[in-house]
């Protein structure tokens, strides 16, 4: 229990202090994750939706690997993204491996099969509801996405929210294509990492709180955001 | 609902923006592949600060097992690497991929163990610690991941007598992690271990542990830098990594580094004019 408390006292302190290297992994932590599951939302958004309403073929089967893909291991993520953008491989001319830019693809990698999965889900039922409705107006199934979307936007920002709590909680993709560089491509979850192998446990955990508040605020201020630009 | 997404993809190009950005200002960096050992024990975190201020280059660190910082280094992921296993370098530069190695600095390794000691190593040298702990089964965490620690411990039970991947029980536990981890493990379940001695005195979580075993020449333990090939390479950051490495071996470098103390300890000792380091 005494390490919890040191903990804790470790954690007031260093948010009351807020240092320079602190702000810095938490602005990168939140840089990184925000711009992955934007990315994997504007991405798997559309792809959901259109799953929803287009009767393509292979429609079953592209919505089972979605919803398959959720279990996607980040370590596994982590090491092909490694492996495209290593001077040895495909993508290697790139020179991003190590970057910022390689932690955003990995994290969105593992983002996209989440929002494609909550967003059909959602979007089937909005379309049972109103899809009728909509093409008697003579709007097109294409058309049709928008109004949709609109009204299904509570469930669309859950989708975007659980694709940021993956990317903000991620530790195994990003830590290898990242490479944990202090000052660079170093996060919470890296961080966190690092202090336990250096048996700073007590410190380690204390960045462990910071974390915990800042996923939950971030994730309180997206929903109250989406409430007031939607007017509810 | 238009304004929403609108603001959504403002939020998208900034954050992409601010990373071009970023990737754009780093021509003065290296990436150096380095060892746990050098990070763990707070080595990077006095020495890049001052590398900067006098060469001019920023490190970026990763710190990877000897191995693995030698495996990143093949695929031309690195610029340079910084590392403590000599036969696994010489074999790195043999292949072509390193242009030299320059030795730098060295410590030693210690066993740590238990403060009661319950196979009764203390003192003794460390063939004869590794026979009594084999022969007692006594808990042995080993690294297992091909770092240069890892490297040096199978050479010491091979001096020892065994070949220890083949021929050890339950009490022998590879982990696969770092250092740390690895002190972290044998703290938490009172286990002999092999440690570099900057990890060591740089550890926090120390639980029962102490120093058992330590100041046998077996244990001595080499750091050396390596420029990776350009020829192999075109991308390693050839002029940057050079100075980097020219400065370490530099006198101010090599000061700098018998400079750097852990609780009031010296940690490295220089060693770059031994040509047979």
């Amino acid at each position: 229990m005494n390490d919890f408390a040191q903990a804790l006292d470790t954690a007031a302190s260093l948010i009351g202090h807020f240092d320079p290297e602190l702000r810095q992994i938490v602005g990168l932590s939140l840089g990184v994750s925000l711009t992955a599951s934007l990315s994997a939302f504007a991405i798997g958004a559309p792809l959901g939706t259109a799953l929803a309403i287009y009767r393509i073929r292979g429609r079953a089967a592209l919505i089972v690997i979605a919803n398959a893909l959720l279990g996607l291991p980040p370590v596994v993520v982590g090491l092909a993204v490694y492996l495209l953008l290593s001077r040895s491989g495909p993508l290697g001319s790139l020179g991003i491996l190590f970057t910022p830019t390689a932690m955003v693809i990995a994290q969105a990698i593992l983002g996209i099969p989440i929002v494609i999965a909550l967003v059909h889900r959602i979007m089937v039922d909005v379309w049972a509801s109103y899809g009728d409705a909509l093409l008697v107006d003579g709007a097109s199934r294409l058309r049709a996405t928008w109004p949709l979307m609109a009204i299904g936007r509570d469930g669309l920002l859950t989708a975007f929210l659980a694709a940021f709590g993956r990317a903000i909680a991620e530790v195994g993709a990003i830590i290898i294509v990242g490479g944990n560089i202090r000052g660079y491509t170093r996060t919470m979850t890296t961080a966190i990492a690092l202090e336990t192998s250096k048996g700073e446990l007590s410190f380690a955990l204390a960045l462990g709180i910071i974390l915990v508040i800042l996923s939950m605020t971030v994730s309180a201020l997206s929903f109250l955001l989406g409430r007031v630009l939607t007017g509810r | 609902m238009n304004r929403w997404f609108g603001t959504l993809r403002i939020l998208a190009i900034i954050a992409l923006v601010s990373l071009a950005a970023q990737a754009r200002a780093q021509d003065q960096s290296i990436v150096v592949a380095s060892t746990t050992s050098t990070q763990d024990s707070g080595l990077f975190g006095y020495l890049l600060p001052i590398v900067k201020q006098k060469t001019g280059v920023e490190v970026k660190v990763l710190a990877q097992g000897t191995g693995q910082a030698l495996d990143t280094a093949r695929r031309g992921d690195a610029d340079v690497v910084f590392v403590h296993a000599k036969s696994a370098e010489e074999k790195f530069l043999a292949e072509g991929f390193g242009v030299k190695r320059y030795p730098v600095m060295y410590n030693d390794f210690v066993i740590v163990g238990p403060k009661e000691d319950p196979a009764g190593i203390k003192g003794k040298d460390v063939v004869t610690a590794l026979q009594t702990i084999k022969s007692k089964a006594a808990p042995f965490i080993s690294r297992g991941d091909r770092s240069g620690t890892h490297i040096a411990e199978i050479k010491l039970w091979k001096e020892a007598g065994t070949d220890i991947a083949k021929d050890h029980g339950p009490w022998y536990k590879e982990i696969g992690q770092g250092m740390g981890a690895a002190l972290n493990m044998a703290s938490a379940s009172n286990a002999y271990v092999l440690s570099d001695r900057g990890t060591w005195l740089a550890f926090q979580n120390l639980g029962d542990l102490s120093i058992l075993v330590e100041g046998d020449k077996r244990l001595f333990n080499q750091y050396g830098v390596m420029l990776v090939n350009p020829a192999k390479h075109p991308a390693v950051k050839r002029e940057a990594g050079q100075r980097f490495i020219d400065w370490l071996i530099s006198l101010e470098g090599q000061n700098v580094i018998a400079g750097y103390k852990v609780n009031g300890q010296q940690l490295l000792y220089p060693d770059a004019n031994d040509p047979n380091a």
